[in-house]
């Protein structure tokens, strides 16, 4: 039987790698790998996944290097020959083997004004906003995110400075900017503002190019910069 | 690859004490700075371009800057965006890079950057009023 080589991070912040053989399979995805080591193999391991489908953003782990969506990467489009190494994700504490603290990452969220504000109430009736206006397509355009973490751990800012609020988080903000429902586009401006925030962006692109979901984070935070500055610029900040 | 977990840190001391709007402030004049400069940087190339062609030596070219207002002008705008763009650059890594996140970074960039200013504009008009 042909078999894979996988070498897995064990322990937490200290730990070392593992090796493991796993029967290669057709259509074999990490995430699939990951399961076998566990149920078949070694049922310490910890990892973390849910959905298995790309939706719901819990199985993201560091793939030979780089992180990716562990239930939808192919073993044959990374694995090199019959190897493949897999730690958790970079730029979070690790809890255990492959399962990361995601606090923090979502901290930053709600730190960047992630909650939608409603400018109406229940009583007044539905906003009605044109599909095509710029405000609803640069929205839409980060909407589809599904909080994997992969690009805050692609992020060289966040591992420079562990105060940014990474990628996500300011793209949720943006999208929030660009929401006409919302009535909280002052204090999020503020939020997102300054050495923690957009303006901290390098434009390495890491984020954009790794994301599973194909969003670009860097438009987004290309966007925030231009807006808080503008709102710097009128005295509105 | 190494370690696992590598790139988290413990949070680091609070940023150097400014504000958002500080750092807004600061991002769109190094922003601004960096568009004079790039119009700055290329006068000035072109500027030693041409007098290396020409094969001018340093007294023919002092001969032509002095008391030329209009040099003195252009290098005084050149050395002021220097003097706002580079320091505002330096303080960002050394806060990513060094981890220097205390008010004693402002205080030195600050620093540096009239030091500059000064040095800069000392420079110019040495080349435009001439030996003393």
């Amino acid at each position: 039987m042909n078999m894979l080589q996988v070498s897995v991070w064990r322990g937490a912040a200290s730990g070392g790698y593992r090796a493991y053989d796993v029967p290669r399979e057709e259509s074999q995805s990490v995430l699939d790998v990951v399961t076998y080591i566990q149920r078949s193999i070694d049922p310490t391991l910890a990892y973390r996944f849910a959905c298995r489908v790309g939706m719901c953003g819990a199985c993201a782990m560091t793939v030979n290097g780089v992180a990716r969506w562990t239930c939808r990467t192919h073993v044959a489009k990374v694995a090199k020959g019959n190897a493949i190494q897999i730690a958790p994700l970079a730029n979070l504490p690790v809890v255990k083997d492959l399962v990361t603290d995601m606090r923090e990452f979502f901290d930053k969220w709600a730190r960047a004004r992630g909650q939608f504000a409603p400018r109406s109430t229940r009583k007044d009736d539905f906003a009605r906003v044109a599909s095509g206006s710029p405000e609803r397509v640069a929205a839409n355009a980060g909407i589809e995110c599904i909080g994997c973490a992969v690009c805050y751990a692609s992020c060289d800012v966040v591992s420079w400075n562990p105060d940014y609020l990474g990628p996500a988080a300011l793209n949720r903000a943006w999208t929030l900017v660009n929401d006409v429902r919302d009535g909280a586009r002052g204090e999020r401006l503020a939020a997102v503002a300054g050495d923690a925030g957009c303006h901290a962006c390098h434009t390495h692109l890491s984020c954009s190019e790794r994301c599973p979901k194909n969003i670009t984070p860097t438009a987004s935070i290309a966007g925030l910069k231009r807006a808080v500055a503008l709102a710097a610029w009128k005295g509105e900040l | 690859m190494s370690g696992a977990g590598q790139g988290y840190a413990a949070r680091p001391v609070a940023v150097s004490g400014t504000s958002a709007k500080t750092e807004t402030w600061l991002w769109i004049a190094q922003r601004a700075s960096a568009a004079l400069l790039a119009l700055c940087v290329l006068v000035h190339l072109v500027t030693i371009i041409y007098a290396v062609r020409h094969g001018l030596s340093g007294a023919a070219i002092l001969e032509r800057t002095q008391g030329n207002a209009a040099g003195l002008a252009f290098y005084s705008l050149f050395v002021l965006a220097i003097a706002v763009h580079a320091p505002i650059g330096l303080r960002t890594l050394c806060q990513e890079w060094l981890g220097w996140r205390t008010a004693s970074l402002n205080w030195c960039i600050t620093v540096l950057a009239l030091a500059l200013f000064v040095f800069g504009l000392r420079a110019g008009w040495a080349v435009f009023a001439g030996p003393a």
